[in-house]
Parts: C-alpha cells; sequence; structure tokens
C-alpha cells in the first residue's frame, strides 16, 4: 500500500470466462484486460450476448455456476479478489463494490421495506448502531431524490415506481461508500425521460463520493453522457478501448465504425443507416483469427488472410487501442516510408 | 371529389377503456366503484398514403392499444376508423374482409409472434391461404420464395423452424408474413426494440426499402425517439392516452412546441455530445386510473397556470400543419419559436 495512488482501482487481467456444457466449453469471455482508476466512469458496450455482463459479474464475484473463471485476475486496488473465499469475498462486495442492476423489481426484496434492506446493508458494512444506520438511509434517499424519505422508508418495493425504485437500488449500492460500482443496464428498463434523470444522479453521486463506475449498458447514448471511457465488446473479446469522444468521433475498428453508423440520431438526414450483415456468431461458432473477420469489409486490406487466421490482440490506433491487424499494417507502412 | 383520396387511415375521436376492477364480491365488500382505465382517450389523427406516421411516448401511454385498435385487435369504445375511405365498424363481414388483407401488423417480439411448430414456409404462407391469394401449393411456393429473398432470407429457409433463427431474422420472417398478402398499410409495434443496433439498422433499412419497393404506409410505434426520427415522415407525441403534438418530423424534434415534447427531446442522451442545452425533467408519468384533471400534464409542466388544471386542451393547428395541444401555446403564453 505504499503507492496505492499509482495502482488503477481496478485491475482486470487476462480475464477468460468458461461455460462447460455437454457439448465442450463454451469461452464466453475471452482473454480481456482492462483497468478503472478511481473515480473514472469506465463504459462497456455491445450487443447481447458479447460477454459485457458477465464480466461485470465475474469482478463483484457473483458469476452463476457452471461459469467460472478460467484463467487471469482481478485485483481491487492491488488485491487479488477474483480467488476469495466466498465469506471473504462477501464482506467486499456492498463495502468496496456496490452493484445496481438492470431489473429493479428483481434487486429489491418483495417482503422488506426498502428502509430494513438499508439499515441491514449498512449495519453489514459499518459499524453503527441501528438508530444511526437509520438516519443514514433516510439521508441516502434524500441524496437520491426521493421525496418525503422519512415516511417512504416504511414503504415496500411495490409502492415505488420503477425511476424511484431504481433510485432505491441506488441509494443501497452506495449504503456503504464502495470505491467500484458495477452499473448492469442501470437504464434500459427506463422510460426516456427517467432514464435521464438516472443519469445525471448517477453522474453527480460519483463525482461527489469520488466513486468509479463500471458502466455496462447496449445503449452507446448512454455511454455518451456518462462514460469517461469506453470499451466495445464483440462476441467476448474488447475490439477498442479508448477515450469516449475518440470512440465516437473517430473509431478505429471496422466494428466500432459499423456500430457508430448503426445508431439512428435525432437530426441525422441519413436516408439509410451504415449497416454491418450478418449477426454476432454464436459462442459455439466463433471464427477463427478475429471474430469479426466474417462480417467485416477491410478484410482484404490485411495482406496473407492474417485475419482469419491469426487472432488480433489490442494495438494502439489513433488515440484508442483496436484488436484489428488494419492497425498493425498501417504501422508497419509507416514505418515503411520513414525507412 | 376525388374518389381515391390522398388519407388512407383516418381515426377520429377514437378511445378505448379497459373495466380493471376488483370482483364484484371484493367491490361491495370494500366499497369501491367500478375501475375504468381510459387507456386511449379520444384520439384523431390521418396517415397519408406512402408516408410513416410514428408514435412516441413513455409506457403506459397507450401508443400499443391505438395500434391494436388500427388493426382491429381491438374495438374502440369510442369513435370511429377510417380504413380507405370506409368506416371500419359499419362495413359488412365480407368487405371487412377484403379490407383486412391490405393491411398487416409486425409486432415487437419476434419470439412470441411466431408459431414456434411452424416452419417458416408455413408461416409466411398463412395470410396467403387465409385470404385466398394463393391455393395450389406450386403457386404458394414460389410466392413464399419470392418473399423471403425479397427480406434478405434464402428460400431454403422456408424447410426451417423459427428457432433455428436469430431475433434479426426472425423479424424479417414476420415483415415477410405480413407482405405476403400484398398490403398498403403495415403496423409496427415497436419492431426493432427487441433487438441490437447493428440488426436494428438492417431491419429499419429493410423497412425503408420495401416502403419505397412497394408504396407501403406505415403507422410505427416507438418509445425510442431516435429511431423515429430516422423513419418516419410525421411524429405524434402521446401522453396518458392523448396525443399531445403532431407534426413533421424535422420540424417535431428542431421546434418542438409542448412542454412535454420539449422534455422528451431534451432527455435524449446526446451522441454527438455537443453539450446541448437541456430543459430539465421532473417527475413521473401519474397513475393512468387517476389521471390529473384538466391538461394530464400539468403537474410537471412549467408553464402551468389555472387554466391548465380545470380545461382539457385540445389539439389546435399551427404553422407548418403542425398541431398542439397546450393552452399555453393557444395563449401564447409561450412563444411559437420559429424554426430556424
Amino acid at each position: 500500500m505504499t503507492n496505492a495512488s499509482n495502482i488503477p482501482l481496478l485491475q482486470v487481467k487476462n480475464l477468460r470466462i468458461e461455460f462447460p456444457t455437454r457439448r465442450g466449453i463454451l469461452t464466453a469471455v475471452d482473454d480481456i484486460s482492462f483497468d478503472i482508476a478511481a473515480g473514472e466512469v469506465l463504459g462497456v458496450v455491445g450487443e447481447s450476448g458479447a460477454g459485457k455482463s458477465l464480466t461485470g459479474a465475474a469482478v463483484i464475484g457473483l458469476l452463476e455456476p457452471p461459469g467460472r473463471i478460467a484463467k487471469g485476475e482481478i485485483l481491487l486496488a492491488g488485491r487479488r479478489i477474483d480467488n476469495l473465499p466466498f465469506e471473504e469475498l462477501r464482506k467486499i462486495r456492498g463495502r468496496e463494490i456496490g452493484a445496481i442492476f438492470q431489473d429493479p423489481l428483481t434487486s429489491l426484496n418483495p417482503l422488506y421495506t426498502i428502509g430494513r434492506q438499508i439499515t441491514e446493508t449498512i449495519e453489514t458494512h459499518l459499524d453503527l448502531t441501528h438508530a444511526q444506520a437509520t438516519t443514514r438511509a433516510i439521508e441516502l434517499l434524500n441524496e437520491v431524490g426521493i421525496p418525503a424519505a422519512e415516511k417512504r422508508i416504511d414503504h415496500y418495493p411495490h409502492q415505488f415506481s420503477g425511476g424511484m425504485r431504481q433510485r432505491v437500488v441506488i441509494s443501497l449500492a452506495l449504503a456503504a461508500n464502495p470505491k467500484l460500482i458495477i452499473a448492469d443496464e442501470p437504464t434500459t428498463a427506463l422510460d426516456v425521460s427517467i432514464q435521464a434523470q438516472i443519469i445525471t444522479l448517477i453522474k453527480k453521486l460519483c463525482r461527489e463520493h469520488h466513486t468509479a463506475v463500471m458502466l455496462v449498458t447496449h445503449d452507446m447514448g448512454v455511454i455518451a453522457e456518462t462514460a469517461d471511457r469506453v470499451a466495445v465488446m464483440y462476441a467476448g473479446r474488447i475490439a477498442e478501448i479508448g477515450p469516449v469522444a475518440e470512440v465516437i468521433h473517430s473509431p478505429q475498428h471496422p466494428y466500432t465504425i459499423g456500430l457508430m453508423g448503426a445508431i439512428p440520431s435525432v437530426g441525422d438526414n441519413h436516408e439509410r443507416l451504415a449497416q454491418i450483415d450478418g449477426a454476432m456468431p454464436r459462442l459455439t461458432a466463433i471464427p477463427s483469427g478475429c471474430a469479426f473477420n466474417p462480417r467485416c469489409t477491410r478484410i482484404k486490406d490485411v495482406p496473407n488472410n492474417r485475419c482469419t487466421t491469426e487472432r488480433p490482440d489490442l494495438l494502439p490506433a489513433g488515440k484508442t487501442r483496436a484488436a484489428c491487424w488494419l492497425h498493425s499494417v498501417s504501422a508497419m507502412n509507416k514505418q515503411a516510408v520513414t525507412a | 371529389m376525388n374518389i381515391k383520396s390522398n388519407v388512407l387511415l383516418e381515426v377520429i375521436d377514437v378511445a378505448k377503456e379497459f373495466d380493471v376492477s376488483k370482483p364484484w364480491l371484493n367491490r361491495v365488500i370494500e366499497r369501491q366503484d367500478r375501475q375504468i382505465l381510459k387507456a386511449v382517450d379520444g384520439v384523431s389523427f390521418t396517415i397519408n398514403r406512402g408516408e410513416t406516421l410514428s408514435l412516441v411516448g413513455e409506457s403506459g401511454c397507450g401508443k400499443s392499444t391505438v395500434a391494436r385498435l388500427v388493426c382491429g385487435l381491438y374495438t374502440p369504445s369510442r369513435g370511429s376508423i377510417k380504413f380507405d375511405g370506409v368506416n371500419m365498424a359499419d362495413a359488412g363481414a365480407d368487405e371487412v374482409q377484403q379490407l383486412r388483407k391490405r393491411f398487416q401488423m409486425i409486432f415487437q417480439d419476434p419470439f412470441a409472434s411466431l408459431n414456434p411448430r411452424w416452419r417458416v414456409g408455413k408461416i409466411i404462407a398463412e395470410p396467403l391461404r387465409v385470404h385466398k391469394i394463393a391455393t395450389d401449393d406450386a403457386d404458394v411456393k414460389k410466392r413464399v420464395d419470392k418473399l423471403l429473398t425479397q427480406v434478405g432470407l434464402s428460400p431454403l429457409d422456408q424447410e426451417k423452424f423459427p428457432h433455428e433463427f436469430s431475433g434479426g431474422q426472425r423479424q424479417r420472417i414476420s415483415i415477410a408474413r405480413a407482405l405476403s398478402s400484398n398490403p398498403e398499410f403495415l403496423v409496427c409495434d415497436e419492431p426493432t426494440s427487441a433487438l441490437d443496433v447493428s440488426v436494428q439498422a438492417q431491419i429499419l433499412n429493410l423497412m425503408k426499402d420495401l416502403q419505397r419497393e412497394f408504396g407501403l404506409t406505415y403507422l410505427f410505434i416507438s418509445h425510442n425517439l431516435a429511431v423515429v426520427s430516422h423513419i418516419s415522415t410525421r411524429v405524434g407525441v402521446m401522453y396518458l392516452g392523448r396525443l399531445v403534438e403532431v407534426a413533421d418530423t424535422k420540424r417535431i424534434f428542431a421546434n418542438p412546441q409542448h412542454p412535454y415534447t420539449q422534455m422528451l427531446q431534451s432527455a435524449i442522451p446526446d451522441l454527438h455530445m455537443t453539450g446541448k442545452q437541456r430543459t430539465p425533467v421532473a417527475g413521473e408519468v401519474p397513475n393512468p386510473l387517476n389521471p390529473p384533471a384538466g391538461c394530464a400534464f400539468h403537474p410537471r409542466c412549467p408553464h402551468a397556470y389555472a387554466r391548465c388544471k380545470s380545461e382539457r386542451p385540445n389539439l389546435i393547428d399551427y404553422a407548418d400543419g403542425g398541431q398542439v395541444a397546450c393552452h399555453a401555446v393557444e395563449d401564447k403564453r409561450i412563444n411559437i419559436r420559429v424554426a430556424a
């Protein structure tokens, strides 16, 4: 803990998540590495089945069996947490890593009042008396914008609307002042106007508490509004990672380029949207080489069939890093020119 | 007067009420009255041939109910729906059968809208057989082959079952089925909300191509404003069972008039990070069982005054053929901003 300031808050190194099935082992997340600095918001975006939610679940130790971490390390503030025994992990979960899930109705217990659920979390992790915990719960509810918190604390989850429930879940995630929050599709189940409220709230609270956030979503708009950096996932790998503005305005990986063109946006006057033909491969049929190669339009620009034979790792590309051989080609060309 | 007018569908003051009361005995014991949910409460609009009208709004605003009313899946509690000049409620059984051939529906969930026990060929051919458009097997097969090719699938796919396809491919099958009776009018209820963005782009492009090719007219229901701005000619914004604003797509996003439309517009996450000015979003949609008196939006509206709390605003025309239901706009308390 001597140079704690230099260590990123969360480091994920070569993480691989596998599912053993009757037909063999499926690799859902394949050798991904990233880190999150303290107070930073990392967006993780991708289509369904890209492995983004599994990555989040692995970090917080909530991978559903038979899914398992087959390889790699997860370090929180320099301490390895992926191999901790259950009880140890339980202390970290909630205390140091909070979680916000997509559906606020299923992440709250319908049989307990919300006050009981929040005070329970506070008492488990912090050394407070019941009365102090209740006061803190009311403070938290006020902070997330629930009106008349001292009355609402005795209400059950079904008495809240969807947006209000998600606010309760956020207050639960913040209850023990964690350093990192995993937010898995926190606004997907909500209407646009409520979504805007929740995004603003998450941004505000994380700035005030200096909490880092791993924001998992399929909505690029939410990422653009919230995140500092973004990782684009495709078929269990990170296709591109970099600062949000760079990835949105000058994407480097052909998949990210296609994805950005495919998102309709208000005020654009395109007659047609850019379209990536085909669909993401199933886990049982991931192509060799780069998993994107059957859909890629630039495959001819890389010599020696490299895309279909050899798997690219993240390479520096523009101001981001992209897992695409094109960038090693351009790097080679540049070298040739300068030589 | 021209017999074939430009208006294909006319919806006049349509309402749909659902009885959501508890059983009789509970009502007697708990001394409760019947509870009526007004899902759609007096909605009027027209759709011209070849255009796409989109209805947007938050969950529970009645947009899907309108789609189902138009398709005849619900009967309206009040008002009338005219398709190509014929009032659906007054038409005889034969006439309705003839009309029904001319409009079809695409549903949101491609996993629930295809029969899992039927082969794709049989699913797509169903409207052909029901409407007796093609009866002999060779003709049916020829038409199904053509439809599958049109939506970007292979004719060989008709031997497969729906579970063998991905979400986007299933939505293509739904579109092929909807197109099989050569309809003029398609009602699309959130056709892309269950799909990933790259697949959504494929389906939206396909829908636009088909519209150009066959001169289709769409009623498009969605909660995604970006999708709506991409696909539609005109947009109607709904709030608690009422239309609050109808205008051209460009106009409604560049220059929204109704305070609710303004709020929705500024709530859209900004992909281009232009740091646009936002109208702060406050409050939530009230309970539709007990909607506020007067304008249903007044508890959340920054411009509300006494008249809004007592009198319900009706759609009034303003410049450019747009319509807005707002007392503040009508009384010029909010200046109508001129489009730049």
